[in-house]
């Protein structure tokens, strides 16, 4: 297992400790240190993937975030399968298996790369939109193959073994990104005792310091790092995160971070100390100051040919040889138009390799870097650039051609040079991603030619990014940075001593983007902006030629910046070339919009604890272990669990049902009504503000009485109802409906704090407080009688009574309320002593052949009564006239009540509102679907006018046919008619309007 | 005195009760014994639970609290009044609503009691049956809570003596911290079930122990 | 994600605390019977939408359960300030530069 490409010595890796991995099914060897990237290059592999559109081999790129090509499909087994991981930021761990994303059947015979080879000619942008438009019906079977053959990676089939989290924190800076700039911020928001949070991306901390080449304190720059990094870790406030990314900046500096907590280490997270561990972590950060430090991403050139393998940024170069001692390859072209780059020729040169020339696109490069090239004896090309790469699979040589930069021209003719390896530097471009996430634009600076971050409150940008990127302007640049932020927060920052760097000098860069060629973009070898999207020059003037001229259209139309890349090599190259082919400045042109996240974030993460048991929060009643233990099926109400129904033995749902109703009917059904809202309310105005807030009169309802009440939005809409009690002249108990509880209580505070503060009243939840059990039927009365000391004579105790008393030794409130029809008591005790209550019942209750029921027959019951449930029987659209209950509304109340304005409005006067009616099927047996549109013609034509829908549909067993409650327009007037409802298989179901009560209508059953 | 409906809700002989958290079953892995768990979790069930409310402005008001009481109402934002022995308790909730928590069964008696000291207007709810309270202890728990509630629980920001209402996972809670290493839930009953699972399993890396 | 200044609980809290309540300063008229069709109707329905400093009713739901107000800059997100139901704006002053709010 040979790792060519390695040095001898040098780097931070660890010779000591060899890693086996895999890629593509080939067994290599790296050491602990590597990246996935700097290993699979220390062992000469140079295609890692086929391109996503024309299934061009790939290789590696870069070294950092803004790899577009080495997105690779990582894990062992299924359930360790990762999708689109970046090689270049993927450390490398024991047994680590990868593989290509793209590629069918594989990466070396790749049969999309024949279209590809066939070229540009044949797929130009939109070129999936433009030869698979036609037949519409033909897309799905395009797709497939296209999906196959143009795939980035594959989520796993199996369960995720992981477990993720996410953790709120909260700091006076948060320092995003530890180069010299961040680390240097980060050492005077420490020494000046303020709480700080120092997050970066990389394996390790110290960004651009880990492969200067430069010394601080005339030591090499990583040993400051250590020092500082030493110094931070002691500091109790401060908080080191590597391996996270901050993925997101949100409003008011809140910053999502994405660490990486044990993807170094496995597939899947190895147990710690016998737990198991958190495998990625969100910092939800909310952050005083934000020092944004996030350096820079170098601008490959975009010339012809520029993605053969071996084609690399200039700056990863340095990074693979300084950090992991891999130089990748033999011999070496750099094309540049800045100073900067000349340290990737000599740090090939410094490893042993042959660099066989540079060529710089200025006439006269002087600074120090091409001064030290000249003095080794490098040749040095200058007003000149690598105009194509020759190679399939690997670089085999590089044309080098003298050019006009101002001019886009060629000039004479291009030599040949062999070479296995070609660096390219345009420049560098500050990483504004996080700052353009705020939605400020990024501003051009011609001094840098890059976009820094606009102005954001809060946001401190220092270093590379603010266009500061020279080691000692970096350095000072964080300094002052930290130092603002204090300020701004009001504290006082410590003061550093700025370490003593030897200033390098740098000639000014060129501009360059584009290399031009003797043929033009759209007939030369392709010129790659976008390596992940396949975006070509050629493309971008095709867009332009096409009339697309914003740049968010370019890049809609070519593809650029989309994927997981976002952009971050390709963008203000693409933007260059826009601007060029419009004949726009590039600040003209701008950009188009950054969004989060900054790279790719796995799903887990996202979620983080909320999944599985805890994805949503599920409420539980008092007796839900009785109901779990009796087989009850549960149904979800809001996040209440409530029992559904208590099938027996194999009874189907239907069967249940029947079961239930009758023997509510006929003997007694007991239910758990605990979820319904219940409120308090004490206060000596509190029967003026239930005047106002109802619908109805509440005046002279006297201790120990109950009272359904309407509750209106001041549209005049339904919005809650319940029945309130009057426990004592200033004090009541309010119920609400289920999923209405808060809503309400929220509607009551409202009122009273902002329209009616003088009204002496104080409202509080007592929902969780007590626990009710409503007991219906002919027989609730003597099961009640048997535990309790409350006189449950009619005369003593009627209906919409209540009384306190004891049941089974507790004390209870007793309300004689109906929801069925039947006689009926509702049992309400403090929750601890529920079950308790529940269970005695069912004990005295055997012999009644008490039966419990669930929601699915409560609704059953309450329908055949023609009882509404808000939300179901209403939309927010329905007034309490159109339900037909004129009886709950007080007209006369001398205060106007929510609601009760806006019953005069001509709308809500009109005689075609939708009004509450029965349905009765013409045929018994028939239950109607709840949703069906109801119609007045048998004949079905299109359009034809809708006249309602069914709100609530039921099989009754007391009744013995299908019946339903509905909203039909001027249904009042309708009663007796026959409706038609059309259903989506093409049959058409009749129906006779009927009053909405359909049993006991005089109400005598729950009056006995 | 206030007209408003007393009543006793707890039974005159005792009869089986059960916590909100009696039938919850969590899945996670707990430790036998609190030593080496970084974090302890601890129900305090069946404390009374009362919420008052009134105007803090009212010096009436505020003197008849600590009269009927004997702790101080606390007047400022997230102010928690502890008596020494921990028994008893006044939490702040918002400008005119406290919470008090007083020993299991005492609730009705030191309602009576506010009622009698208390005038004008105020109001008085027995909430026991509705809410308990979970005691957490040990060297993992503020990294629990930073898990659990966006508030900030750094000892900067969240002294002993405070409380506050938050959010607490997809639910909320009340958090109070009563001593350097122990911190309060309070938690409602219907939401027991889903905030105790959910602590448990963020616990865990940390080692959990559940005491009695 | 917002930071806002709980005028009740005197600190700034998260924004999931808090559910918005649409706009500010929609007083019910007086005499609801009196008052006509049209003017109920505003009242009732309509609301603006400004693109610039917008004042805003805000619930401190998982808090203190009180309703205050919020003036926010709806491009920038910057809030102004907040201030309890029943008092108004110090200002109807133009916002600042960038998203502003951070403590």
């Amino acid at each position: 297992m040979s790792q060519r490409n390695r040095l001898a010595k040098g780097g931070r890796i660890d010779r000591g400790r060899p890693l086996q991995f895999s890629f593509n099914g080939v067994s290599y060897e790296g050491f602990v240190g590597d990246t996935l990237a700097s290993a699979l290059l220390a062992n000469g592999v140079d295609v890692v993937n086929r391109s996503f559109k024309y299934s061009r081999p790939r290789g590696i790129v870069a070294a950092g975030a803004e790899e577009p090509n080495a997105i690779l499909q990582l894990g062992a087994t299924e359930a360790g399968q990762v999708p689109n991981v970046r090689a270049t930021q993927q450390a490398l761990y024991r047994g680590l298996v990868s593989s290509s994303t793209n590629g069918w059947p594989n990466v070396e015979r790749d049969l999309m790369g024949v279209v590809g080879e066939m070229g540009g000619k044949f797929m130009p942008p939109g070129f999936y939109y433009k030869t698979f438009m036609a037949p519409a019906a033909m897309w799905p079977k395009y797709e497939k193959y296209i999906r196959k053959a143009a795939g980035l990676g594959r989520a796993p089939r199996e369960n995720d073994p992981d477990i993720y989290d996410h953790i709120n924190r909260h700091c006076d800076v948060l320092v995003i990104g530890a180069g010299p700039a961040g680390l240097a911020a980060a050492l005077v928001a420490g020494r000046s005792g303020a709480r700080v949070i120092v997050c970066d991306e990389q394996e390790e901390m110290g960004g651009s310091l880990l492969d200067s080449r430069e010394s601080i304190d005339g030591r090499p720059a990583a040993h400051w790092v250590g020092k500082v990094l030493d110094e931070l870790a002691a500091m109790p406030e401060v908080l080191l995160l590597p391996r996270t990314t901050a993925n997101g900046y949100h409003d008011h500096n809140f910053v999502t971070l994405h660490e990486r907590r044990t993807e170094h280490l496995a597939d899947t997270a190895p147990p710690a100390q016998g737990r198991r561990q958190v495998r990625a972590r969100m910092h939800r950060v909310r952050a005083g100051r934000v020092v944004l430090a996030t350096g820079t991403h170098e601008r490959p050139l975009v010339y012809a040919g520029n993605d053969v393998p071996g084609n690399m940024v200039a700056g990863a170069i340095s990074t693979y040889i300084h950090r992991y001692a891999v130089v990748p390859g033999q011999r070496l072209v750099l094309s540049t138009a800045n100073d900067h780059a000349y340290r990737a020729a000599l740090d090939w040169h410094d490893a042993g390799r042959e660099v066989v020339a540079i060529v710089d696109a200025r006439d006269n490069p002087g600074g120090d870097l091409a001064a030290e090239a000249r003095n080794r004896g490098i040749r040095i090309v200058t007003g000149s650039a690598v105009i194509e790469a020759r190679g399939k699979k690997r670089v085999s040589a590089a044309l080098v051609a003298a050019i006009d930069v101002e001019g886009f021209a060629v000039r004479g003719t291009a030599d040949a040079l062999a070479c296995d390896t070609i660096a390219s530097s345009g420049g560098y471009s500050p990483v504004v991603h996080l700052a353009a996430h705020s939605g400020v634009r990024p501003e051009w600076r011609d001094d840098i030619l890059g976009f820094v971050p606009g102005k954001v409150a809060g946001l401190l940008p220092a270093g590379g990014v603010n266009g500061r990127a020279a080691l000692a302007q970096a350095l000072a640049d964080g300094t002052e940075a930290a130092a603002s932020a204090l300020a701004e927060l009001g504290a006082q920052a410590a003061s550093i001593t700025l370490p003593e760097i030897r200033s390098v000098r740098e000639d000014k860069a060129v501009a360059l983007f584009q290399v031009p060629h003797p043929k033009p973009a759209m007939r030369a070898p392709k010129q790659f902006v976008d390596q992940q999207n396949d975006v070509t020059a050629g493309g971008i003037e095709l867009a332009t030629r096409e009339g697309f001229e914003s740049i968010e259209h370019v890049k809609r139309y070519t593809g650029m910046g989309f994927g997981t890349d976002q952009g971050k090599l390709a963008n203000i190259n693409g933007m260059a070339i826009a601007a060029r082919c419009l004949g726009q400045t590039i600040p003209e042109t701008g950009t188009t919009v950054f969004r989060p996240n900054y790279t790719p974030i796995t799903f887990g993460a996202i979620a983080g604890r909320h999944c599985r048991e805890l994805f949503d929060p599920r409420r539980y009643t008092a007796m839900h272990s009785w109901h779990v233990a009796n087989g009850a099926k549960l149904e979800e109400v809001g996040q209440w669990m409530r029992p559904w129904y208590y099938p027996r033995g194999n009874e189907s749902m239907s069967e249940a049902v029947q079961r239930e109703c009758r023997a509510v009917r006929e003997g007694v059904g007991i239910l758990d009504a605990s979820t319904l809202g219940k409120i308090e309310i004490q206060g000596k105005d509190a029967r003026e503000f239930l005047n106002r807030i109802y619908t109805n009169a509440w005046t002279k309802l006297g201790v120990g009485k109950c009272r359904y009440g309407l509750m209106c939005k001041d549209d005049g809409m339904v919005m809650d109802d319940g029945v309130t009690a009057c426990l004592g002249d200033n004090h009541f108990h309010m119920t609400t409906t289920t999923g209405g509880a808060a809503a309400v209580l929220d509607w009551l505070e409202l009122w009273h704090q902002t329209e009616w503060p003088e009204l002496e009243v104080y409202f509080n939840s007592v929902t969780d407080h007590w626990a009710a059990m409503a007991i219906n039927g002919p027989h609730a009365r003597k099961l009640l009688a048997e535990l309790t000391d409350i006189d449950l004579a009619n005369d003593q105790f009627g209906f919409m009574d209540w009384r306190s008393g004891t049941v089974a030794g507790v004390p209870a409130r007793v309300f004689r309320i109906s929801f069925t029809g039947e006689l009926s008591y509702e049992i309400n005790v403090q929750a601890n002593h529920a079950l308790h209550v529940w269970k005695a019942l069912f004990e005295k209750g055997e012999k009644y052949g008490l039966t419990p029921y669930g929601t699915e027959t409560m609704h059953v019951l309450r329908a055949e009564k023609g009882f509404i449930i808000v939300g179901q029987d209403t939309d927010g659209s329905v007034t309490p006239e159109d339900l037909g209950m004129q009886w709950c509304v007080g007209y006369k109340k001398p205060y106007s009540w929510i609601g009760r304005r806006a019953l005069s409005r001509p709308d809500t006067q009109r005689e075609d509102r939708k009004q509450l009616v029965g349905l009765k099927p013409l045929e018994p047996a028939l239950v109607l679907e709840e949703g069906a549109q109801i119609v007045l013609e048998k004949e079905l034509r299109i359009p034809m006018p809708m006249f309602g829908h069914v709100t609530s549909s039921y099989y009754s067993p007391t009744l013995g046919h299908g019946f339903a409650l509905a909203l039909l327009k001027g249904g009042g007037q309708r009663m007796g008619q026959t409706v038609y409802l059309p259903m989506a298989d093409g049959q058409v179901h009749a129906a006779t309007v009927v009053e909405p009560v359909f049993y006991d209508p005089e109400g005598s059953r729950q009056n006995v | 005195m206030s007209d408003a409906a007393v009543f006793d809700v707890n039974p005159a002989a005792s009869v089986a009760s059960e916590s909100p958290l009696a039938a919850c079953r969590p899945r996670v892995a707990t430790l036998a014994n609190a030593e080496g768990a970084g974090v302890v979790v601890r129900e305090r069930a069946f404390l009374g639970h009362l919420i008052l409310r009134g105007n803090a402005a009212d010096e009436a008001f505020v003197a008849g609290v600590e009269q009927a009481l004997g702790l101080p109402l606390p007047t400022k934002a997230c102010g928690l009044s502890l008596a020494a022995e921990g028994t008893s308790s006044i939490q702040w909730l918002s400008p005119d609503e406290w919470l008090i928590i007083v020993p299991g069964g005492a609730e009705f008696a030191t309602e009576l009691r506010l009622r009698e000291c208390l005038g004008g207007h105020f109001a008085v709810v027995n909430v026991s049956g509705g809410q308990t309270v979970l005691e957490l202890s040990g060297t993992g728990v503020r990294e629990v809570l930073m898990k659990s509630t966006p508030y900030d629980v750094h000892p900067a920001s969240f002294p002993v003596g405070r409380g506050v209402g938050t959010v607490f996972a997809k639910s909320a809670a009340l958090v109070r911290r009563v001593g350097e290493e122990r911190w309060e839930l309070v938690i409602r009953r219907s939401f027991a079930d889903y905030l105790y699972r959910w602590l448990l399993d963020a616990a865990e890396e940390f080692g959990v122990h559940i005491a009695d | 994600m917002l930071l806002i200044y709980c005028p009740y609980c005197e600190e700034y809290r998260e924004e999931e605390e808090f559910r918005p309540k649409g706009e500010a300063h929609i007083a019910r008229p007086q005499n609801p019977e009196e008052t006509p069709d049209e003017v109920w109707g505003d009242y009732l329905f309509f609301r603006k939408n400004p693109r610039g400093v917008h004042h805003e009713q805000w619930l401190h739901a998982a808090g203190c359960r009180k309703y205050f107000n919020v003036t926010r800059h709806t491009v920038s997100y910057e809030i102004l300030e907040t201030y309890k139901a029943g008092q108004h704006p110090a200002s109807d002053r133009a916002p600042g530069v960038g998203t502003g709010g951070a403590k």
